[in-house]
């Protein structure tokens, strides 16, 4: 049980692609590093369970690298708290371990942005990058037809992606206005790989309908199938299909960082060109530190992986790459930002914590996320305001923080 | 304007000073320094008790309980207040003379309850582990879900003005001063703020006593009655050292919420993961099936603890101030009384149990 | 194929499947009943939102979206409610 103890030198929350490419970089330098990860497998978000077979060159490259250099990987270990000083604790099947470093990089990543309308709790209405998720486990899609609403990049990832696997796709719902969307489009010349591989995605996508400033209002069960309304410039349309992929865009997961008393800024892990917290022993790259897709992901890990081993000369050879990436990230930001409709969608009998059930009509006389929370239990069940947060951030523009351990739900012998 | 009372803090002392002086038709300002029940009150168990460690302890406790149980018809459902009987666990035959003794109390004070022998406590709850002694099953004792009670009061007091979000810096003899230089001017003053309340009556003496919590997912019928080990009588949950004991408590979500710990000289208000094992590790000798459960929370609260185990309650000296603090673990349960006593001192008149014991000016020596 | 037991049906998977495709997979979509009795399914298939959780071994309120097949594995889904909720305590 929570007997183990492993001691490394450069510690690695997370084993997406920030992760791995932090890890290949600290281990240049000859020392023990250490990659953590709480799912069975290496790769992220991205590249899980498509690695080695026709896998992306950069992913296969960075898990090549990870081989030969000998890094120490454990998964299917969650965080779940911190110890003494420097120390964190990891869930695992076969109980506790206690992770002790001199450096962490913290990569841990993004989950979608979710938010509340009528029928989102039905079975059959997922995330998008959550259904994606599913499909990469196994589930089969073929002949099946799937509606993608929401906003950002990632729709026309996911979507393509379930054509690749033989579903039928209804629409792409986005929910950003048009102009906006060609102005990203521009925006990418300043990222010449996305752009290509927009290019290419809206080729493999053509004939599917993709609506823009448009958004999914409510979704109903209507006998076998699921009816969803979609709103475009002020009329509503009806789409009958078998699954709804709804995700709007992403949000990082720092609540390792809020634990360990990182300074967040906006909602994000504040650090310096280095890729160095507010804390110095402790490093953050990928989603963490702004949402900029896989790109960032890895330049930012590798940066860190140089700067916690203090190759700060390698680090800053790819400063300007970073900074490209970065304002990549910026443009997301900007493009897929809300719009205050969707501030409208849910109604009083909407659910908007899925794990205790509180409705919209409850919340939204709250003056703050620590009063809901303390009078509804809203954000105290086991997700512990991972879904429900990001939206009432937004629905109620209430201020979210407040982490308490373990950040994630563990067996009470293993606490 | 000036208002009958002001009451500082709005915990759950604080807002049923507030329900029970507006009852009585008096104005009340109550002004809260952070958000309502956001305190102590936040942090604790709720569990209803009738405590027996002194006479003064149970007549206050006493009180409060049949005070709880009339308001238990108006609480709205979402109290969850329910009505779960406490059960004092014995681990041997030495804490089955506990028990008895315990029994004899309560009865000679027309309490009910019920010696339970190692199979009825057994029937009672089956996951505690088989070879426990037995126990006492209080069956008036119960469980709220303080938070919502103290909203609760609140509203259903509807004090003449809240204030929330506004510390009070000072108490002057006709008023209490705010963060902000405003002057909320008042005939009485009720110091209803918890740990806070030294710092403003410089007459207590209030000291924090730390305390951990941990709340599990929901398991509906895991446990059926708030449990207490009575072995904490030999730990004897010391004064001076940190102490563990079992204490374990069935929510109406099924949630199971386990204490308790107790520590003295502690400001930092964190997760003490040593202090939290050997919690959950007493827990686990007598409920080892709990194991298994899923924890999704850790915290810790303050409770506002006196030198001689009871709380503050009634006129400091002869000044326009009132004591409404220092309730130690049991505030939730002895607020209702609290608000009981105070309001009879303001208005003159007697109370159903003897005041003295709680007065402010006693003379406090710890035991 | 890896052979496992969903509500007491034996069912046959591919290895590397995760629990909550397989049962996707057999037609079931109602793995957990909400606090308020209502039915729920998998939404962010990474482990965060817990909308997944199903008895698997006799353990309940697992992930099964982070968790792979093995053979033999017992699971039991919310579509399954009165048998499952007996042997809860
Ligand atoms: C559901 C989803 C699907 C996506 N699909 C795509 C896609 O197809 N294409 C694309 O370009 N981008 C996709 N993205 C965006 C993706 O986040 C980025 O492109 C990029 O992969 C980010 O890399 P990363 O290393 O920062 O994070 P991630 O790849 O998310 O890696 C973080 C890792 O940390 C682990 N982790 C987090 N917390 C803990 C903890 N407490 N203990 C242990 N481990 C932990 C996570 O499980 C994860 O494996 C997706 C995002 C999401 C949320
Ligand atoms: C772990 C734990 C378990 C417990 N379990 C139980 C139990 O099962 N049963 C039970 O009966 N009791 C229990 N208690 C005890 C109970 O929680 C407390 O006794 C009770 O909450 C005290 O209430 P209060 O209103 O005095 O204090 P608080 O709730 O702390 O309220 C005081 C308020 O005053 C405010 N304040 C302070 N200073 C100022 C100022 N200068 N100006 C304005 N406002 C100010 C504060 O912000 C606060 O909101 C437990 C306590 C702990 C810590
Ligand atoms: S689908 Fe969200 S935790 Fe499994």
């Amino acid at each position: 049980m929570s007997g183990t103890t492993i001691t490394t030198d450069i510690l690695i929350i997370g084993g997406g692609p920030a992760g791995m490419a932090a890890a290949v970089a600290a281990s240049e330098s000859g020392r023990r590093v250490t990659i953590v990860d709480d799912n069975p497998r290496l790769g992220g978000q991205i590249w899980r369970a498509e690695l080695g077979k026709n896998g992306s060159p950069d992913a296969n490259k960075l898990l090549a690298a990870l081989a030969e250099r000998r890094i120490d990987l454990i998964n299917n270990a969650q965080i779940f708290g911190t110890d003494r000083d420097r120390s964190l604790l990891a869930e695992t099947g076969a109980g506790t371990i206690t992770l002790g470093y001199n450096k962490l990089i913290v990569a841990t990543g993004a989950r979608e942005r979710f938010l509340a309308f009528p029928g989102w709790t039905l079975p059959g209405v997922f995330g998008a990058g959550g259904l994606q998720a599913l499909v990469k486990g196994g589930f089969d899609v073929s002949g099946k037809r799937i509606l993608v609403a929401g906003t950002g990049p990632l729709l026309l990832v996911v979507a393509e992606y379930l054509r690749s696997k033989g579903a039928q796709i209804a629409a792409i719902v986005e929910q950003a206005p048009v102009s906006k969307i060609i102005r990203f489009g521009l925006g990418l010349w300043n990222a010449p790989a996305k752009l290509a591989q927009g290019l290419e995605l809206r080729s493999r996508l053509a004939g599917i309908p993709y609506p823009k400033g448009s958004w999914i209002k409510s979704v109903r069960k209507t006998g076998e199938m699921l009816t969803a309304a979609i709103s475009k410039g002020g009329r509503e349309r009806q789409f009958e299909c078998e699954y709804v992929a709804c995700g709007f865009h992403l949000v990082p997961n720092i609540e390792l960082p809020s634990l360990l008393g990182c300074s967040i800024v906006q909602g994000f892990v504040s650090v310096d060109e280095y890729q160095r917290s507010s804390i110095p022993t402790i490093l953050a790259a990928g989603e963490p530190t702004g949402i900029g897709g896989v790109e960032a992901a890895l330049i930012e890990g590798k940066i860190a992986g140089f700067a916690s081993t203090d190759e700060t000369r390698k680090a800053e050879a790819l400063f300007a790459k970073r900074d490209r990436t970065s304002r990549f990230a910026e443009s997301l930001k900007a493009t897929f930002a809300l719009r205050n409709e969707l501030l409208t969608l849910a109604e009083a009998e909407t659910f908007v914590c899925r794990c205790e059930d509180v409705t919209f009509g409850v919340l939204k006389d709250f003056n703050s996320w620590r009063e809901a929370k303390l009078q509804t239990r809203c954000g105290m069940g086991p997700c512990q305001g991972r879904v429900c947060g990001a939206a009432c951030e937004f629905l109620f523009k209430w201020h979210v923080d407040s982490v308490r351990p373990p950040i994630f739900p563990v067996k009470l012998e293993n606490l | 304007m000036t208002y009958d009372i002001a009451i500082i803090g709005a915990g759950i002392v604080g807002a049923a000073c507030a329900a029970s002086l507006s009852r009585e038709g008096m104005s009340v300002a109550l002004i809260e320094a952070k958000g309502i029940a956001t305190g102590t009150t936040a942090a604790g168990m709720g569990h209803i008790v009738v405590m027996d460690d002194s006479e003064a302890q149970f007549a206050l406790s006493d009180l409060s309980q049949k005070l709880w149980n009339e308001m238990a018809t108006r609480l709205p459902t979402d109290c969850e207040y329910e009505h779960c009987g406490t059960i004092w666990v014995a681990a041997d035959e030495q804490e089955m003379a506990e028990v008895r003794r315990k029994h004899a109390f309560y009865s000679a004070r027309g309490l009910t309850s019920e010696v339970l022998d190692e199979k009825a406590l057994h029937d009672a709850e089956p996951n505690l582990r088989e070879g426990l002694a037995g126990g006492l099953l209080v069956t008036g004792d119960s469980v709220v879900y303080q938070l919502k009670a103290t909203s609760y009061l609140i509203e259903d007091a509807k004090p003449a003005k809240v204030i929330s979000g506004r510390k009070v810096t000072n108490v002057a003899s006709d008023g209490v001063w705010l963060e902000t230089n405003e002057k909320i001017r008042a005939k009485y003053i009720v110091n209803a703020a918890g740990i806070g309340a030294a710092s403003l009556s410089p007459e207590l003496k209030i000291i924090k006593r730390k305390g951990h919590l941990v709340i599990t997912d929901r398991y509906p019928g895991f446990v059926s009655h708030q449990l207490i080990e009575l072995g904490y009588l030999k730990s004897a949950h010391g004064k001076d050292s940190d102490s563990v004991a079992f204490n374990a408590q069935p929510r109406s979500t099924g949630q199971i919420l386990l204490g308790s710990s107790r520590q003295f000289g502690i400001d930092d208000a964190g997760v003490d993961r040593e202090l939290l094992r050997r919690m959950t590790s007493r827990a686990f000798e007598y409920m080892p099936r709990l194991r298994e459960l899923s924890a999704v929370r850790t915290w810790t609260g303050f409770r506002p603890a006196t030198p001689d185990n009871l709380p503050y309650i009634g006129r400091i000296g002869d000044s326009n101030v009132f004591a409404a603090a220092g309730h130690e673990g049991l505030g939730i349960t002895t607020s209702l009384g609290t608000a009981e006593l105070i309001t009879d001192e303001i208005l003159g008149r007697d109370s159903r149990i003897d005041r003295t014991p709680y007065s402010p000016n006693r003379e406090v020596a710890a035991h | 194929m890896i052979e496992i037991r969903i509500d007491g049906k034996t069912i046959r998977s591919k290895p590397g499947t995760t629990v909550a495709a397989a049962i996707l997979n057999a037609g079931t979509d109602h793995f957990r009943a909400s606090v308020r009795g209502g039915r729920r399914g998998p939404l962010c298939g990474m482990g965060i939102c817990f909308e997944c959780r199903v008895k698997i071994n006799g353990a309940p309120g697992q992930r099964s979206c982070t968790i792979l097949v093995e053979q033999g594995m017992e699971i039991e889904t919310a579509a399954n409610e009165d048998s499952a909720a007996d042997s809860h305590g």
